[in-house]
């Protein structure tokens, strides 16, 4: 049977290596969607910062919510929170799991971060940041896919997907977030009227972007066969039971995976919660008093869901 | 530019792939002319990508002064070292000969100390040396067996024989590079591998190791639970304890994910307690156990060295086997196999002077600058002297440490260690090795095919550890077609 510890490195190896995934589809979607700016706005840039729940650290080292230095902070800086530095942690957890993963896995992860420290600091201009961060996007998926075509289903694929079901739902409340916060900042006041007027088309734009994102956007056309709506694309994001990126799919999964594991009937207990919220919320009322509360709430129970996993199963 | 093996000149000392310059021995021909078939731009391509794959596949090692970098990547020279076949097999015979009057001596040691009484070594120097465990004694290890895995280092002398230099019965380490080796020279040089070298496979050990460890078990169950314990990933050969685990498929731990109840070990899974039978342990004695050893110890497990004596769970090696593998026991080792086996020893060991003998320590202290001066108890190349590199002032120093302590130090006379070619940024160059084979054994014994060769990369130099600079290079067994 799974050693508790390995069984937690395993969990935090996926989360990590998922929230580089996710942090990079972040990135790039920010990088797109300032092509598509209204004129006489600029985008929030610090609504990333907030997205990572990194308001704090960022508070810390920087003054301005520049473009370059919330990139410098997500991408390249040593500050524990940088895609560089989740990078890093995944590998750390990898090298320290290696007995139970395919080689070829630990290779993949190993090259992964080597690529990432040699090129992210590049990445935080404009011009090459696109290409590397579709690139981290790949390299994740075929970690994923190796992992998934060479691993046998036991423990320790179970926690795989634990950590990474679990950083999926959590990461994919959060993009929803974006598409629903205060994104546009008007450039000077006297645009104000100007830039309200302009945000109309915009929005479709920037929903059209959070599917992208989530590489979303094709399997919510086939899905949703009219023209791109905020309410829609949350309620595809959030409720979708098929889409693999949603977080009701997410949170469906870690049951799936809770059956195969021993006493996991506390665990169970929590997901169950968050799936009931997720699912009874009524997104179109929500979304006229604003989502914020909802996803603040989920996020908790996502949190609730760790605890009891950490609390079940790791060594303390 | 092509290899030239006429320019290439090891000088007075013995070169394992050319005779003279120019021409290459018999069981190395068929390198040297492959060599010589690249241009130097070629194999400096192919040094390129052999450390691209060392990259790759994170094989790495940890030098504990460098703070910050916890692991490096291995150095290996891509040019492999070759042995013939029927010179590995009578080797072969000479390691496994060697380890069985080892094992035989420590059982002995714990146990009626015969040898002792026979006066064939005498007791002081194992009731004196910190490697003998009184906690120890009156145990019998299944098939009387205690250090079951054993690297033993042989060097080349002048004379192109192999000497034993010493036996390392703790917890030897390097077989994985030793594995990891042939693995990127088959990436780098694929060709070779078809050109019907008849190059001996290696990678069996983790098979042989993991059935060996399982034989040791107390319980007859089908599949014993074998674990690997590790004192974690700040160890210098973690790289290695986490490779061996994933080869055999074993569990991986640390002491705090075993626990001990009622004399029985068990290791905290997602599902409970789940019970241990053999542990490969890779952390030393006086950290193992604090209720036995070291109190201090956080990387052991309380409990253990009694469930081990208990019977209830197998250690390899066995504490105190350690007792066997002391620089001054090392010189009574052809005595040991006469007296145990009543047979002559296959494999001779470097002629060595005894500091504890007043005859022979006042020759050493005469003779300081010729010799190589060792301590009882250190590995790693620490704590030497080597006296003809040695200034005045160390050899004054190792005189004084000798008369206070002199049971502690043997010396030997400076063995010219024969030469392999490396290769060098403009050419191939000759350079010292060694070589760890190692040997495993429970109710049988297995030696591997060849074993780890490390090379000082340094010119003229004869440090051949990692920590200290030292490189490796892939050791092929070779048919002596």
């Amino acid at each position: 049977m799974l050693l508790s510890r390995v069984a937690e490195r395993v969990y935090w190896q996926a989360r990590y290596l998922e929230r580089v995934e996710n942090t990079a589809r972040l990135l790039n979607v920010f990088s797109t969607l300032l092509m598509d700016l209204p004129k006489g706005t600029k985008l929030g840039w610090h609504s990333l910062v907030e997205i990572t729940g990194t308001e704090a650290v960022f508070a810390e080292r920087y003054k301005q919510h520049s473009e370059r230095n919330v990139f410098k902070f997500l991408l390249s800086e040593r500050n524990g929170y940088s895609i560089l530095d989740n990078l890093a942690l995944a590998r750390e957890n990898a090298r320290t799991t290696r007995e139970i993963m395919p080689t070829e896995a630990f290779e993949l992860i190993n090259n992964l971060y080597y690529l990432g420290k040699e090129n992210a600091e590049k990445a935080v201009a404009r011009g090459p940041r696109h290409e590397f961060l579709e690139g981290l996007i790949a390299d994740c998926q075929q970690i994923t896919g190796l992992l998934s075509g060479t691993m046998s289903r036991d423990e320790a694929y179970s926690f795989f997907r634990l950590g990474r079901s679990l950083e999926r739902a959590d990461m994919t409340t959060r993009t929803v977030d974006v598409g629903s916060g205060n994104l546009l900042q008007p450039l000077q006041e006297e645009h104000q009227a100007q830039s309200e007027a302009a945000h109309v088309p915009f929005e479709n734009i920037l929903w059209m972007n959070v599917l992208r994102s989530q590489s979303a956007y094709q399997m919510y056309r086939q899905h949703v066969r009219e023209r791109v709506r905020g309410e829609d694309v949350v309620r595809f994001l959030m409720q979708n039971e098929q889409f693999p990126r949603a977080t009701a799919h997410n949170l469906t999964t870690l049951t799936k995976v809770l059956g195969k594991l021993p006493n996991s009937s506390k665990v169970k207990w929590q997901v169950d919660r968050a799936r009931r919220q997720v699912n009874n919320g009524d997104i179109a009322k929500l979304l006229e008093k604003g989502l914020l509360g909802y996803i603040d709430e989920l996020q908790k129970a996502i949190a609730s869901i760790h605890f009891k996993i950490a609390d079940t199963w790791f060594l303390h | 530019m092509r290899v030239n093996w006429k320019s290439y000149n090891p000088g007075k000392f013995h070169d394992e792939l050319i005779s003279s310059p120019g021409y290459a021995r018999k069981p190395s021909r068929k390198l040297a002319s492959y060599l010589r078939s690249l241009t130097h731009e070629e194999l400096l391509q192919k040094k390129t990508a052999a450390e691209l794959a060392i990259k790759t596949m994170g094989i790495s090692f940890t030098v504990y002064s460098d703070a910050g970098n916890i692991d490096r990547e291995w150095p290996m020279d891509i040019i492999p070292r070759l042995i013939s076949g029927s010179e590995w097999d009578q080797t072969s015979l000479g390691l496994e000969q060697r380890l069985r009057a080892l094992n035989c001596f420590i059982h002995d040691l714990y146990n009626d100390q015969k040898i002792l009484k026979d006066k064939v070594v005498p007791s002081e120097l194992i009731f004196d040396s910190g490697n003998f465990r009184k906690q120890c004694v009156g145990i019998k290890p299944k098939f009387d067996v205690w250090a079951h895995i054993c690297g033993t280092d042989l060097i080349k002398g002048d004379d192109g024989q192999f000497y034993v230099l010493e036996d390392n019965l703790r917890v030897p380490s390097g077989v994985s590079y030793m594995l990891e080796n042939r693995r990127v020279t088959k990436r780098v040089f694929p060709e070779l591998f078809e050109d019907n070298l008849d190059i001996r496979p290696v990678t069996e050990y983790p098979s042989q190791l993991l059935d060996m460890l399982s034989s040791l078990s107390p319980r007859n169950v089908k599949s014993p639970e074998v674990v690997v314990l590790t004192p974690g990933i700040y160890n210098s050969a973690y790289f290695e304890h986490s490779f061996l685990a994933q080869r055999m498929g074993a569990q991986l731990v640390e002491g705090g994910d075993l626990v001990v109840e009622d004399d029985k070990v068990y290791m905290r899974t997602i599902g409970g307690l789940s019970q241990v039978d053999v542990v490969y342990r890779r952390i030393d004695d006086l950290f193992l156990d604090p209720r036995a050893f070291n109190k201090d110890s956080v990387l052991g497990v309380p409990g253990l060295f009694s469930a081990w004596v208990k019977g209830n769970v197998a250690l390899a090696n066995a504490p105190g086997a350690g007792v066997a593998d002391d620089k001054i026991i090392y010189t009574y080792v052809p005595q040991i196999i006469k007296y145990y086996l009543d047979e002559d020893p296959i494999i001779p060991n470097v002629p060595s002077y005894l500091c504890i003998d007043k005859k022979q320590r006042d020759h050493v202290l005469k003779n300081l600058d010729k010799l190589v001066v060792k301590p009882a108890n250190e590995s790693g190349g620490y704590g030497m002297l080597i006296g003809p590199q040695a200034s005045r002032k160390e050899l004054q120093e190792f005189a004084r440490r000798i008369k206070a302590n002199p049971r502690n130090y043997m010396a030997q006379p400076l063995i010219s260690l024969s030469t392999v070619p490396i290769l060098g940024e403009r050419s191939v160059e000759p350079r010292h090795v060694d070589l760890r084979p190692f040997i495993l054994q429970s109710d049988r014994s297995y030696v591997t095919a060849g074993g780890l060769t490390r090379v000082a990369m340094v010119k003229g130099s004869y440090v051949v550890n990692s920590s200290q600079g030292g490189g490796s290079k892939d050791t092929w067994i070779i048919g002596d077609t």
